[in-house]
């Protein structure tokens, strides 16, 4: 390995400005000297929307935690957008992460992904994980929320004979609920593993206003390290519930802080809503770095925002031609002020001189 | 022409902000003086003018997409291939036909490095595919001259202050005399001497332009800021000078091409600065471009720098492959309209570009290549007489 260094350093002497590795992709895109990739080695369907894609990742990669997720690039209509999501393979396994067709980011990866393809990645991350000690655990999942939770059960059950695992998980009928098969398979392999499937296209949503239903699936549920995963609705209301019954079992302080919940209870979200304004509405620019908060209006470029308000900010032809001022976007989005298209992805670079404020918009500078 | 009280303030002013914004566009109105060019031309007709080039630019970044992006990926995979392919012949360059060939097939990589994939991705054409291997923040180019310097003097005030005399100074890089209006000096009787001279070492001569070496006598530019363009010019100039001239030769020598391979390197540069050389000057400096004076940006809108980029470019007429390997910048009329619009699209612009001229009174010119390059000398050996 370090001779392998060694000999792209030397290499680079012959390439430069380039990297080697910009020279060996020319054989194998999975090389690239700024960005991590991986190609396409499997994909799965699973139901009628939803499909498993294995990729094996270059180098740069690190193996993930059960329940983590990863962002993943994906190029439509020539353009990278970047997702994330939950990695549903156990832990020590290829990287696979299984997909919804919802919105055209994910649409197209069903659709359209074939092995050979090349993802561009993120390193793993997430704070939603199995506890460090065994306890007894209840996973409470619904529709695509089952993915990370699918990890967890798949790196528990087979492999540790002292796992105490309820799974309830909701999704509309059964040909939607994913991993069905597999699911009923672990159930009757393992008598550790309890499953309870939750059909909401016959019995309605599971209803969390009280604990009447959650006693009738898991009487004992109170005693348990929960994990939730799905809609927000679906979490804020299994939320409510853990708040009235006040369960501050476990290790409640580090649950809450690590990544939200109640009590014993750990949930993850998985769409964050930036609310964006639509058009000329303006909205509290945050330039993270420089520690500042102002109140901007929808035609004043943000470029001018931030001078005013003392930001050092890279400028140059202040007229959206030489792409001097770009500044990454870390969240929200702006509005174009030549074009009038509202866009912005968290960490894509925007020309601050022609950009206004469409809603909140945080800045990396 | 509209009258300019000396009160006048810009937008941002009147928006309670005192802040000076060099180079703001103004929202209406008209320069202190239009060019001549086109000073049969109203305020109401400037701004149209403007609403349809900006239409233009809309119609084509509402196209642009997938079929694009595989056009600059293909252009990438073509220039690493000769790249590559050229050196390698190079390393057994003691053979005549493995020389001729490396030496033609790095001379093509170098120059499409520079023309179509390095100027066109420093100035942020491909920015939109968010792909940071092809992007103008993290592209580095097969030329001395750092790209973050180069964009500065580039991107932000050749093409922001086109053709101003005081304001751009593309015109003559403070070497030659190139617009009439500037002194005559005895020294400018060198100008076909010193544009002679520059053209085989033009990415040495654009390496020290990036310097600017002006502003820091005149004080417009801090010795902190020279010491850490010369630091970063250092770091380059070592690493490209190693590449070609030690590292590529000493591994020809695995197989007694040393020489050769030197001779190899060194005639792709040069054959590459005389080509870039050529195709730049064939920009600003041909018969029928204008130069423009600072009172003509003064108050000026984006109708009217639309207006001064059309009547101070010029273009080159010729195949596709002439194109291609000028970077596009024989569309430099086109280019200097939009210069952030991906560059295989100038083509099919042109048309619309050149009709509006038409309709407008305004000049368009272009020619082939050998005349634009004779025009542009023509003009060197003009100017340096008073």
């Amino acid at each position: 390995m370090i001779r392998l260094r060694q000999l792209a350093q030397a290499a680079s002497v012959l390439t430069t400005p380039l990297a080697p590795e910009d020279i060996l992709a020319l054989f194998n895109p999975v090389y690239s000297a700024r960005q991590l990739r991986g190609v396409v080695t499997r994909v799965v369907q699973e139901t009628a929307q939803s499909a498993t894609i294995f990729f094996r990742p270059g180098r740069g990669w690190k193996a993930h935690l059960a329940g983590q997720w990863a962002r993943i690039g994906v190029e439509l209509d020539g353009v990278r957008h970047w997702r994330s999501y939950s990695l549903s393979t156990p832990a020590g396994k290829d990287p696979a992460i299984t997909v919804t067709d919802v919105g055209a980011v994910s649409g197209t990866l069903v659709r359209t992904t074939r092995p050979g393809d090349v993802l561009f990645l993120a390193p793993p991350q997430g704070d939603f994980v199995l506890p460090e000690h065994p306890r007894p655990l209840l996973m409470l999942t619904a529709g695509s929320g089952i993915t990370p939770v699918m990890s967890m059960i798949r790196t528990l059950v087979p492999r540790r004979p002292d796992a105490d695992v309820v799974l309830v998980h909701s999704a509309r009928t059964p040909g939607e609920s994913l991993f069905r098969e597999e699911l009923a398979e672990l159930a009757d392999q393992f008598p550790n593993f309890r499953l309870a499937h939750w059909f909401t296209g016959k019995r309605g949503r599971l209803d969390f206003s009280s604990a009447k239903e959650l006693d009738g699936i898991c009487p004992d549920w109170k005693d348990r390290a929960a994990y939730a995963c799905g809609p927000d609705s679906f979490l804020d209301d299994a939320e409510d519930l853990w708040k009235r019954t006040a369960l501050t079992a476990g290790t409640p302080g580090k649950d809450l802080a690590v990544a939200g919940g109640s009590g014993n209870l750990t949930i993850e979200r998985f769409n964050t809503n930036l609310s964006a304004g639509a058009g000329h509405d303006g909205g509290l620019v945050t330039f993270e770095a420089s520690d500042r908060e102002v109140e901007a209006d929808g035609d004043t470029p943000i470029l001018d925002v931030g001078e005013d308000a003392g930001v050092l900010m890279p400028s140059g032809c202040r007229m959206g031609i030489c792409h001097s001022c770009l500044t990454p976007l870390l969240a929200g989005q702006v509005r174009d002020l030549r074009t009038g298209e509202v866009h912005g992805d968290p960490g894509q670079l925007i020309q601050t001189c022609v950009s206004a404020a469409a809603g909140p918009v945080n800045l990396e500078i | 022409m509209s009258v300019i009280s000396p009160t006048k303030t810009t937008p941002a002013e009147s928006a309670g902000s005192t802040r000076k914004r060099p180079g703001k566009l103004a929202e209406s109105g008209s320069p202190t003086v239009r060019p001549p060019a086109a000073a049969h031309l109203t305020d109401e007709q400037v701004a149209e003018l403007g609403r349809e080039l900006d239409a233009i630019r809309d119609e084509i970044l509402a196209k642009r997409g997938a079929e694009d992006a595989a056009y600059i990926r293909r252009m990438i995979k073509i220039q690493r291939g000769l790249e590559i392919s050229g050196r390698a012949a190079l390393l057994v360059g003691k053979n005549k036909a493995a020389w001729v060939t490396g030496t033609t097939l790095l001379s093509l990589a170098k120059i499409l490095e520079n023309m179509e994939l390095g100027h066109n991705i420093l100035h942020g054409q491909w920015d939109w595919m968010r792909d940071p291997d092809i992007h103008s923040t993290t592209w580095e180019w097969d030329f001395v001259t750092p790209s973050r310097s180069w964009q500065h003097t580039h991107n932000d005030l050749h093409h922001r202050w086109t053709n101003v005399v005081g304001k751009d100074n593309d015109v003559g890089y403070n070497l030659l005399r190139m617009d009439k209006e500037t002194p005559w000096k005895p020294k400018n009787l060198g100008n076909p001497l010193y544009n002679a001279i520059l053209a085989p070492i033009f990415e040495w001569g654009i390496a020290v332009y990036d310097l600017e070496l002006v502003d820091y006598r005149e004080g417009r530019k801090s010795k902190e800021a020279l010491l850490k363009d010369l630091k970063a010019l250092g770091r380059k100039a070592i690493t490209q000078f190693t590449k070609d001239y030690a590292a590529t030769p000493a591994l020809a020598m695995l197989t007694g091409s040393a020489k050769q391979a030197l001779f190899g390197t060194l005639a792709a540069n040069a054959i590459r600065n005389v080509w870039a050389h050529s195709v730049i000057f064939c920009g600003h400096f041909p018969e029928g471009t204008d130069t423009f004076t600072e009172e003509m940006v003064e108050g000026e809108t984006r109708g009217d720098w639309y207006v001064r980029q059309m009547i101070g470019s010029a273009n080159i007429s010729g195949s596709k492959f002439m194109h291609i390997m000028t970077g596009n910048l024989s569309h430099q009329i086109e280019h200097h309209l939009f210069p952030d619009l991906p560059s295989n699209r100038y083509a099919e612009v042109a048309p619309k570009v050149r009709e509006i001229c038409r309709r407008y009174g305004l000049k368009y010119t272009t020619g082939p290549l050998l005349k634009q390059v004779g025009s542009a000398w023509a003009k060197v050996f003009r100017l340096a007489l008073p």
